[in-house]
């Protein structure tokens, strides 16, 4: 059994999809820009086109960083999960492949934070 | 005439004998299993619960006439203190906060080990652990008294302090401490011994209290330190309680270590990684520093846990693997920390800031290898900003790990400039971890930390707003809805100390009582 009980002990995990009324939720992190202390969490409907996140939250959410203006979204690495990976903009999250609880990062190279030292 | 009845008067051994051991029966119609149901599923034997000696040789009067007695010594220095206007005589107001991130974030998990002692004390068949217990879960639950009488003086002062207990259950950082003991109570009362008995009062106390009680002393704060004094020497007993489970569970069958050693390692962690707040308290929140953290981590646990550790190698015991993660976060832990809480500043019950340019020097000077390197670009840069009236308050919120639940802040070991990301899949969903240690205890019991109550997703899921709120309604603004179920006041409690209520009245009291104004 996967954890020590006295009797079975199974039931729905606390952050099942269906407790997001119909949104799911999506890591971000950005590389290189440890000023935000650590990536953050959204819930995001999954019909939501890829390129809104860059367009409408992450602004929001970034937009503080001197770097975050001068960012060439053309040029930005992603992964997921840790691995290379390429979003399509004007598709939608679950086009995207993109599942409740996935993490997504991006790398803008050139750009490493305040004085350069990944903050 | 009256009859003149022979008192026998017993001997200390005996009486002692009498007084805890006595006390116990063989049942005679309810069957062993029923009584302690909970002694068997954790797969530790216990064959001679004899062979258990007891390690502080305390019967319930005496417990009752000596603390009793040191309550009183603490309790006449705690009214002197209040009336006097104590509080006045700290550091600066900065350091009142380093009491409130206490009476949140610790004196409720005093209180949570009287209720785990009480229980695993119930739980076990032998007669001399059972009183050890109950002489701990008293000790704990004095404790939480005390702490709350003594801080309840800075309440009648200054903010953040109200409602602790409150708090403690819903704040989005008081659920690190707290899914902490709940992960040690909810388990069986064996690994509740190793967890709380040993990995946190043997190995770690001394890494939480030494850095309050002389954080406290340093910065003028004597209440404080009084009860961390009175507390003392209970804590000696608590130490020798959970050296002695140690031992005994190992002596008794050689099958015990493997599952006591994955315990130590654990525990080790969990603690550790609670240990954050106090990190970053002894070096951005002390106004007066006492050690860096990373000088305490060196002292207490490399020093002194390498030599216990060289002493449980009898046993078969090994250091936990984690001890060397947590050398290279040494120079890490507390700037990362702090970072955290100056982002969520606006979301937290105490007051943050950007260390003063002579504490940078400080902190440049403790930690040669990192400070000026990754961190105090980061703090100079809020500090201008700041200075311009833009503060910095993140409000975007963060991803957790699924098990400690801190925020993703902690970066890959050996890596500063990186965060470190695991994932585990687990019955179709991914799980998150922000580290191979907190993966690791997932991976062993996913069922229990598939139920962890994240605070962040708690808020998405529309859990944490007060009762009535319709998150659909016009111009509904969810931080405010989520401080107002926390009983956080914004612009009170919360934001940088700087132009802060606390500092005001601070500045103005200790006027007052300096000054003919």
């Amino acid at each position: 059994m996967a954890v020590a009980a006295v009797k079975t002990y199974e039931f729905e995990p606390a952050d099942a999809l269906g407790k997001f009324h119909g949104a799911q939720l999506l890591y971000i992190g950005w590389e290189d820009h440890l000023l935000f202390c650590a990536p953050f969490a959204f819930p995001f409907p999954p019909t939501m086109p890829f390129g809104a996140i860059i367009d409408q939250v992450l602004p929001g959410a970034f937009g503080y960083h001197p770097d975050f203006a001068r960012i060439d979204w053309t040029r930005a690495e992603w992964f997921k999960s840790g691995k290379p990976w390429s979003p399509d903009f004007s598709r939608s999250l679950a086009e995207n492949g993109l599942k409740h609880k996935d993490v997504i990062r991006f790398r803008t190279p050139g750009l490493n934070g305040i004085a350069g030292s990944c903050s | 005439m009256d009859m003149q009845a022979t008192k026998k008067k017993l001997g200390l051994k005996e009486r002692y004998q009498v007084m805890t051991r006595g006390l116990d029966w063989t049942p005679s119609y309810q069957k062993m299993e029923d009584i302690y149901p909970y002694v068997a599923y954790e797969g530790i034997k216990i064959h001679d619960w004899d062979k258990w000696e007891d390690p502080f040789r305390l019967t319930m009067d005496a417990y009752w006439k000596y603390q009793a007695e040191k309550e009183r010594k603490l309790y006449a220095i705690i009214d002197a203190y209040a009336q006097n206007n104590g509080h006045l005589s700290v550091t600066d107001a900065r350091y009142i906060n380093t009491v409130k991130l206490f009476l949140t974030g610790v004196s409720p998990l005093e209180y949570m080990a009287h209720r785990g002692f009480a229980h695993a004390g119930r739980q076990f068949p032998g007669a001399g652990p059972r009183v050890a217990c109950l002489m701990q879960s008293l000790d704990e639950i004095r404790h939480a008294q005390t702490q709350i009488h003594a801080l309840s003086n800075y309440n009648k002062h200054y903010n953040g302090l109200h409602e602790f207990r409150h708090m403690h259950d819903r704040v989005w950082y008081l659920s690190v401490p707290k899914s902490f003991f709940d992960d040690a109570v909810t388990a069986g009362p064996f690994e509740f011994m190793v967890a709380i008995g040993f990995s946190f009062e043997y190995v770690l106390t001394n890494l939480l209290f030494v850095p309050f009680v002389s954080g406290a002393a340093y910065n003028g704060d004597m209440s404080t330190m009084t009860f961390g004094f009175s507390a003392q020497s209970d804590e000696a007993r608590h130490m020798t309680l959970g050296l002695e489970v140690i031992k005994f569970i190992l002596e008794q069958d050689p099958a015990n270590l493997p599952i006591v050693q994955r315990w130590i390692d654990k525990w080790t962690w969990r603690g550790y990684r609670v240990l954050t707040l106090v990190a970053m308290m002894m070096d951005y929140m002390l106004p007066k520093r006492t050690m860096s953290w990373k000088e305490a981590w060196e002292v207490y646990f490399e020093e002194n846990g390498g030599a216990l550790f060289k002493d449980l190698a009898r046993y078969g015991i090994t250091m936990p693997k984690c001890a060397e993660t947590i050398a290279l976060e040494k120079d890490h832990l507390s700037h990362q920390a702090w970072g955290t809480f100056y982002n969520y500043g606006a979301a937290a019950a105490f007051h943050t800031w950007v260390p003063e340019k002579d504490e940078m020097d400080w902190l440049a000077a403790k930690y040669p290898e990192s400070f000026d390197k990754y961190y105090r670009p980061r703090l100079e840069y809020w500090r201008e900003q700041a200075a311009k009236g833009n503060r910095f308050y993140n409000k975007t919120l963060p991803m957790l790990c699924q098990t400690c639940q801190i925020p993703m802040l902690f970066t890959e070991p050996g890596d500063p400039t990186k965060i470190c990301y695991r994932e585990v899949d687990y019955k179709d969903n991914k799980y998150h971890f922000c580290s191979d240690h907190c993966k690791e205890i997932f991976e062993h019991e996913p069922e229990k930390y598939i139920q962890s109550w994240l605070p962040v997703h708690q808020i998405y899921q529309g859990n944490c707003f007060p009762e009535g709120t319709d998150p659909t309604g016009e111009g509904f603004d969810p931080l405010a809805a989520v401080l107002q179920y926390y009983h956080l006041e914004f612009g009170r409690d919360n934001l940088d100390f700087e132009g802060s209520e606390d500092q005001k009245n601070f500045d103005t009291w200790r006027g007052m009582a300096t000054k003919n104004v």
